[in-house]
């Protein structure tokens, strides 16, 4: 019975998008996204009723394959759930984000010609992210890991008539591939050892891995588990845009603005996080690689931010903003408080989503128009978009209260407890990264709602708020984004709510330590003004309004006086450079080298037209042979004759010598 | 210690060397007079090789029957020559191809 209702959960956005993808013609435009809201919304329904079932009612978690795709080996190749807390709550925030992204398209893409294409790409990227959180085995994860990176090349080229979108999902493509690449490395690793792709396998087997050995290079033995969960983890980077594969993510905002909330900000990107929040079993046994974690994820969460200082484009700011977030995330899995990054991936999708749909909603009412120095002063015309985009940035910078307050609060503290290897760069990176926040969020409120109304006249004129399908989605995305943090904190970081689905050893248990102190979400809230983060955060929207509100001019002044400084961020640590003149063309270098040398040298050269030649050569010489003269054949003959004796007689003439 | 096999081989030697001067030589037919006289002395070598060897003075006897022969043939040989080069003023063996069938 439930295996059925979980089938219909991942089936029926795949039904949908089917039916709009392929029969779009047919059914029109209506009928298009009737049916893949119809689709999204069952799964949203069916979700909300498992994690209810988990919740309130008691469910066991249910594990077990639906289906046997192919037996090789004894390597079982299956479509299987696991149905725990953690996918029910992961099922639950991606259906209900996918739901407000279909509901807020009908106003975005409205003009647009693609639109059934469109409703069918979002509703197949529901069941690809599906497939991803519920799977069982690994052979399934990295199904939905491709088919969500599928779908994000798709739509970030859904403009596919823009040469920049075409590089910018090129270059999203090309970097999941790198990840990918260790990823699949990792599985492989996990197959080694246990000889299965199934998850319970391989955390039945993870202490036994933990104690063995890999050999690469002779005379390394490096730990089996932590090279499976490094390799993981890279993979993880390429999906959830870390240092350096983070590259990708700023340029993907050339797809339309719904997909960049769904895909960008609110799932895809936090499949890593789920993914090494679901293998904590492993990652708990290799110290190792949680501190790579942990360095990483500090460095994203910093660095990163850092960029969105300095960037106009009103999408491309939130894009920085969620890769400094994801590093957050990466950070609280670093310090093995996995239920932390969750959490602040569940609240981190609503406010996120809602920012990333606020910024659509003025890019529909400045005409497509994504700079922010055009902007200023919408907050009179467009006061819906305002109001939800405000309660958006307030739960992101971590205001008092806000669901991401007590994300990012019990995260920062959950780093400050930790002994990770690391802990300290972290806790300096991911404190500093609050005021970070704090200032490029409230620099693009301030810059796009408040001050002048710097746009032209043209566009002045047709301001106006956006229809009822876009706002909605606004509003429905705000609650949550102000309350569920303040729902679900206890429950979730400290009443042990993922059960087994998470494990964490004693040692590195910074949510245990934490929990001891809990005990309720008011509580948490006032003992947060003891700490740092909160301050600095108000310092940073104070700095915000006084640089972008008060003196307008002085960003422009620091600009000047710090310009090494800004050449730096402005050219975004120059990693694309790298990328482009340092790999990409170094590796084509490599390979024209490999091509002139190795290719046309030594195969074309030397052994397939060489090998002619010599043979042509040889042909030549032994033509000489055959003179046709007859003393030259008697002569042959009495060398031959000569030799032959020789040989004959040289044991009678020098073997008793 | 040089013994017998080393004469056998110089002999050796000097008649492959005769051998092959005969067929690599086909303009002169002085130098081919020449060879036939090395052959000719390769085999007294062995002769007087296998004599010393065997104790028997026969093979030195031959050896002076086969020098005189040589001298009396080379004699005659170079006569031929003359009066062929008096004839053709030519000694080429290409161009003393008139019995060729």
């Amino acid at each position: 019975m439930m295996q059925n209702v979980y089938l219909a959960i991942a089936l029926a956005p795949l039904v949908a998008a089917v039916v709009a993808g392929l029969g779009g013609r047919l059914i029109g435009r209506a009928g298009a996204h009737t049916v893949t809201i119809l689709g999204v919304a069952l799964s949203f329904v069916l979700s909300a009723w498992v994690l209810k079932g988990q919740l309130l009612d008691g469910q066991p978690a249910y594990n077990g394959a639906v289906y046997t795709w192919l037996v090789t080996d004894g390597i079982p190749m299956q479509v299987g759930f696991l149905i725990d807390r953690l996918t029910a709550l992961m099922m639950v925030v991606v259906t209900f984000v996918s739901l407000m992204v279909h509901v807020y398209t009908i106003g975005y893409m409205h003009d647009d010609d693609g639109y059934t294409r469109f409703f069918a790409y979002i509703s197949l990227f529901t069941f690809a992210m599906l497939m991803l959180v519920m799977s069982n085995n690994f052979l399934q994860l990295f199904f939905g890991w491709e088919a969500v990176g599928l779908v994000s090349y798709l739509l970030i080229g859904f403009w596919y008539t823009r040469p920049t979108a075409i590089f910018a999902n090129l270059k999203a493509f090309l970097v999941n591939r790198v990840g990918d690449f260790g990823f699949l490395l990792g599985i492989a690793g996990i197959v080694h050892f246990t000889g299965s792709l199934d998850y319970a396998r391989a955390f039945h087997f993870a202490p036994q891995i933990a104690q063995q050995s890999f050999t690469l290079f002779e005379g390394q033995a490096w730990n089996a588990m932590s090279v499976i969960c490094i390799c993981l983890f890279v993979g993880a980077m390429g999906k959830s845009a870390q240092v350096p594969l983070h590259v990708w993510l700023p340029d993907s905002m050339e797809g339309p603005t719904p997909i960049s909330a769904l895909i960008h900000a609110a799932t895809m990107v936090t499949a890593g996080i789920f993914m090494v929040a679901r293998m904590s079993p492993l990652f708990e046994l290799s110290p190792t690689a949680l501190s790579v974690v942990l360095v990483i994820g500090a460095t994203t969460a910093l660095f990163m931010g850092l960029l969105g200082i300095v960037n106009n484009d009103i999408k491309r700011v939130v894009a920085y903003s969620t890769l400094s977030q994801l590093g957050y995330m990466t950070v609280a899995l670093g310090v093995s408080a996995y239920s932390a990054g969750i959490f602040h991936l569940m609240t981190h999708a609503f406010f996120k989503a809602l920012l990333f749909l606020g910024a659509g909603s003025v890019i529909i009412a400045m005409h497509h128009e994504q700079d922010m120095r055009r902007m200023g002063g919408l907050k009179k015309h467009l006061p819906i978009t305002y109001w939800t985009t405000l309660l958006g940035a307030l739960a992101l910078i971590g205001f008092p209260g806000f669901s991401g307050f007590f994300s990012k609060d019990a995260l920062i503290e959950a780093v400050g407890e930790s002994h990770t290897p690391g802990h300290v760069y972290a806790l300096v990176c991911v404190t500093a990264g609050v005021f970070i926040t704090a200032l490029y969020t409230f620099r693009m409120i301030f810059m796009t709602f408040h001050g002048e109304e710097r746009m032209d006249a043209h566009t002045r004129e047709h301001l106006h708020e956006s229809p009822w399908v876009v706002t909605v989605p606004l509003v429905l995305l705000a609650i949550p984004s102000v309350v569920v943090g303040w729902l679900t904190v206890g429950p979730v970081l400290f009443h042990g709510y993922f059960g087994g689905a998470i494990v964490v050893s004693p040692a590195h248990d910074v949510l245990g330590e934490l929990g001891r102190e809990y005990t309720t979400p008011l509580a948490f809230l006032l003992g947060a003004f003891r700490g740092l983060p909160i301050y600095l955060a108000a310092a940073g929207v104070l700095c915000a309004w006084f640089l972008y509100l008060k003196r307008p001019e002085l960003p422009a002044r620091a600009r000047e006086l710090f310009a090494p400084l800004y050449r730096v961020l402005d050219n975004k640590y120059w990693f694309d450079w790298v990328n482009e003149n340092v790999i990409a063309s170094g590796s084509r270098a490599l390979g024209r080298l490999f091509w002139r040398v190795g290719d046309e040298f030594v195969i074309d050269g030397a052994l397939v037209n060489g090998s002619a030649r010599t043979v042509g050569w040889l042909a030549a010489v032994a033509r000489h042979l055959q003179s046709g003269y007859l003393y030259h054949y008697a002569f042959a003959m009495i060398i031959g004759l000569s030799a032959l004796l020789a040989w004959l007689l040289w044991p009678w003439l020098f073997g008793r010598a | 210690m040089i013994g017998l096999p080393h004469f056998l081989v110089l002999a050796g030697v000097l008649f492959s060397i005769a051998v092959a001067g005969v067929f690599l030589n086909r303009k002169n037919v002085i130098l081919l007079l020449m060879c036939i006289e090395l052959m000719l002395l390769a085999v007294n070598f062995n002769f007087i090789a296998f004599s010393h060897w065997l104790n028997d003075i026969n093979g030195q006897v031959f050896v002076f029957f086969i020098l005189t022969v040589a001298a009396a043939e080379s004699a005659i040989g170079l006569a031929i020559l003359v009066v062929l080069f008096r004839e053709r003023k030519s000694i080429n063996v290409d161009n003393l191809d008139t019995m060729r069938g």
